[in-house]
């Protein structure tokens, strides 16, 4: 975003999340691929820089290999970064240790993006709940009353009826509730959520994005959605970064975004996003063929070889973020 | 290759009545139970439904590769003047690829990783088409154009590929033969957005120009709405409605079609717009509920929907499998509402 936003930290508390140049780049292949000319490093994320305001929800949306994942997990230290910084709530969580990593984790948490995987088989729900209130030394006699309330919370009807049971006798909209319930259940201030939805079918989706932005509003949470579904972001965040081969190309209101994409990538991205409406454009979408590889993006701007306004400029000068009305956009078109 | 033609007309596949059931244990259960639909020459048809309402299962059936312990119990194939679900195995493998292919789930899996995908290409060409390695060798070429290859990637192993570019192949080795039905089963399902649209759209555009058909098995109405000409809806082994695209968009007609519409989000749509989920879970086939199976989610059950549905075609081309589909457009008004799925009956 811009060099200023360390300082806007501590003048403006009104920002829980300061990232500014994050990167995060593997180590990959090796020697062999060295000898073929193949890079050894992919860039999942590659100087990102952005604020998230308490209370805000914030869309992370790009195609996979984007590195939309990388930059939530860099969010939680679930990674550590190889370059920038990341404040929360004023505080570079790079330095985090012991029993200050124990407080942040119980504040930001991950939402995971497939039910069935993210719970222990062999875990009575009870269990697989009393496992934070165990590792945050709540003492027992209280933990069963947190429990219900995170799964009323939920809306799961009559929670103490699942507490015996196991994740097999679950529905899977139950089940990511049951998810949603065991991040919630520490109260964090902020929560990560990855693809929460995409392993549900789509009539019992709806039901779960509506828990969400419902606990959201309820507990003010900040929260990060991380999707390749623009319609999806759109109906739970009202601002959205776009992201593609480690960068960003564009940051704004979500209703902007959708409506009038500046970025070359975001139109195309919004174009492409099939609607229930017989009469939708067929028309060619505006992006060349072919796939992002992360291990060889082009010079300059990472998007260009797939840009249908790409010119001399793109391959020599990485665009950096500009801000375009109520938006950021990485595109020396701006 | 016959022109298209949207009529149910002397269709290319109908499937009347059709069971496959599976055997877990001692139990039988019934994935798909009596299910009829017509499948129009040079048409593309959506098969759409949640996991296990039994499209998968009926896809494959329509090629007889089922699983070992699942059995065709009964009902009609009716492809060409032959009913698929009763000729001799012989018979139905010559009909494979040469005049119904299949595109599988994830065409990952589709490939064969130790051989190339000429290869490939060459054993259907050749051992099923009859051709010789020179005639191989230019249809091979000939069906990368026509996919969006270079044909000088015909000796790259399907490693080589990209997710898009393997799907391509797949649906070069589907149109081998220049067969009259290609069955494809979610083919784009775990594609990025951007590259199931350039997908999508290379299947509509060679399937308008070879006039073939094809069947889209998908849980995705999105992608259905976008090049299917019609839709099969299926809920819980059983075909809920069928008839054209436009029908189903603007006249569903069985309440669970009407729910689906109000549950996901639509980026046309207001921005305010509230999705509205069918509480509940489709019912676990091993024991279905007594009568119609979507009533323990439906907010109009009556006490009659204990009792199994009547197939009411509401329109020419649009039978709805509902006790109450003579009420459809009523009951359509009253399904926009958000209250009315509060509360199932």
């Amino acid at each position: 975003m811009n060099p200023a936003t360390e300082k806007t930290v501590t003048k403006k508390p009104a920002v829980l999340v300061s990232v500014f140049d994050a990167k995060l780049h593997y180590a990959v292949g090796g020697a062999f691929a060295a000898m073929r000319g193949k890079s050894t490093v992919v860039k999942a994320v590659d100087g990102v820089s952005f604020d998230i305001r308490r209370g805000e929800s914030v869309g992370l949306l790009g195609e996979s290999g984007c590195g939309k994942t990388s930059m939530g997990r860099l969010l939680l230290k679930l990674e550590e970064k190889t370059g920038g910084t990341i404040h929360f709530d004023g505080e570079e969580i790079g330095a985090v240790r012991g029993s200050g990593l124990k407080k942040f984790r119980s504040k930001a948490q991950l939402i995971f993006q497939n039910p069935f995987d993210a719970i222990n088989p062999r875990f009575t729900i009870r269990r697989t709940l009393s496992e934070p209130l165990e590792n945050a030394a709540i003492p027992r006699r209280e933990r069963e009353g947190r429990i219900i309330t995170a799964l009323e919370l939920v809306k799961l009807p009559e929670p103490a009826q699942f507490l015996d049971r196991y994740p097999h006798q679950l529905s899977g909209g139950q089940l990511q509730r049951v998810v949603m319930a065991r991040a919630l259940i520490l109260q964090p201030e902020f929560v990560v959520a990855d693809e929460p939805v995409s392993m549900l079918d789509v009539s019992v989706r709806a039901g779960v994005l509506n828990v969400f932005r419902d606990v959201r509003d309820r507990l003010g949470l900040t929260a990060i959605y991380i999707s390749h579904d623009l319609a999806l972001v759109r109906y739970v965040c009202e601002r959205t970064i776009v992201m593609y081969l480690g960068r960003i190309m564009e940051d704004g209101p979500t209703e902007d975004i959708v409506r009038e994409p500046l970025h070359p990538y975001t139109k195309a991205l919004v174009a492409a996003v099939p609607v229930p409406n017989p009469d939708q454009s067929h028309d060619p979408l505006p992006i060349g063929r072919g796939a992002p590889d992360p291990r060889n993006p082009p010079s300059g701007c990472v998007f260009r070889d797939r840009c249908p306004a790409a010119h001399a400029r793109c391959a020599s000068e990485i665009p950096l973020p500009k801000p375009v009305g109520t938006r950021t956009v990485a595109c020396h078109l701006y | 290759m016959s022109e298209p033609l949207l009529s149910v007309r002397d269709p290319l596949l109908s499937v009347r009545d059709l069971r496959v059931s599976y055997q877990v244990g001692r139990n039988f259960v019934h994935a798909v139970d009596g299910a009829s639909f017509d499948i129009p020459r040079g048409s593309i048809t959506g098969l759409v439904g949640e996991s296990g309402c039994g499209k998968t299962t009926i896809a494959r059936a329509l090629t007889r590769v089922i699983a070992e312990n699942a059995a065709i119990t009964g009902g009609q194939i009716l492809f060409d003047g032959k009913d698929l679900a009763k000729i001799p195995e012989k018979e139905m493998n010559a009909l494979r690829w040469r005049d119904i292919a299949f595109i599988p789930q994830s065409a990952m899996n589709s490939l064969d990783p130790v051989y190339t995908v000429e290869y490939q290409l060459d054993e259907v060409l050749r051992r099923r088409g009859g051709l010789n390695r020179k005639q191989s060798r230019a249809r091979s070429e000939e069906l990368f154009e026509m996919v969006g290859i270079d044909a000088n990637r015909l000796n790259d192993y399907p490693h080589q590929f990209s997710g898009g570019m393997r799907q391509r192949v797949a649906i070069a080795l589907a149109l081998a033969l220049d067969p009259k039905l290609i069955i494809a089963d979610e083919p784009v399902t775990a594609l990025d957005v951007i590259v199931q649209r350039q997908i999508l759209d290379q299947l509509k555009e060679l399937q308008t120009r070879l006039g073939v058909s094809v069947i889209l098995v998908t849980h995705d109405i999105s992608v259905v709405a976008y090049i299917c000409d019609r839709t099969v809806v299926m809920y819980a082994g059983k075909v809920a409605e069928s008839g054209t695209m436009q029908a189903a968009l603007t006249a569903p007609s069985h309440p669970y079609t009407m729910g689906l519409r109000n549950a996901f989000p639509d980026l046309q749509g207001a921005a305010s717009g509230i999705l509205t989920p069918i509480e509940g879970a489709p019912p676990n086939l091993a024991s279905p509920p007594a009568g119609c199976r979507f009533k323990p989610r439906c907010p109009f059950a009556l006490d009659i929907c204990g009792t199994e549905p009547p197939v009411i075609e509401v329109a020419p081309d649009h039978p709805v499998l509902c006790h109450r589909a003579h009420e459809s457009a009523a009951l359509r008004i009253e399904s926009a509402k958000t209250e009315t799925w509060m509360a199932p009956a």
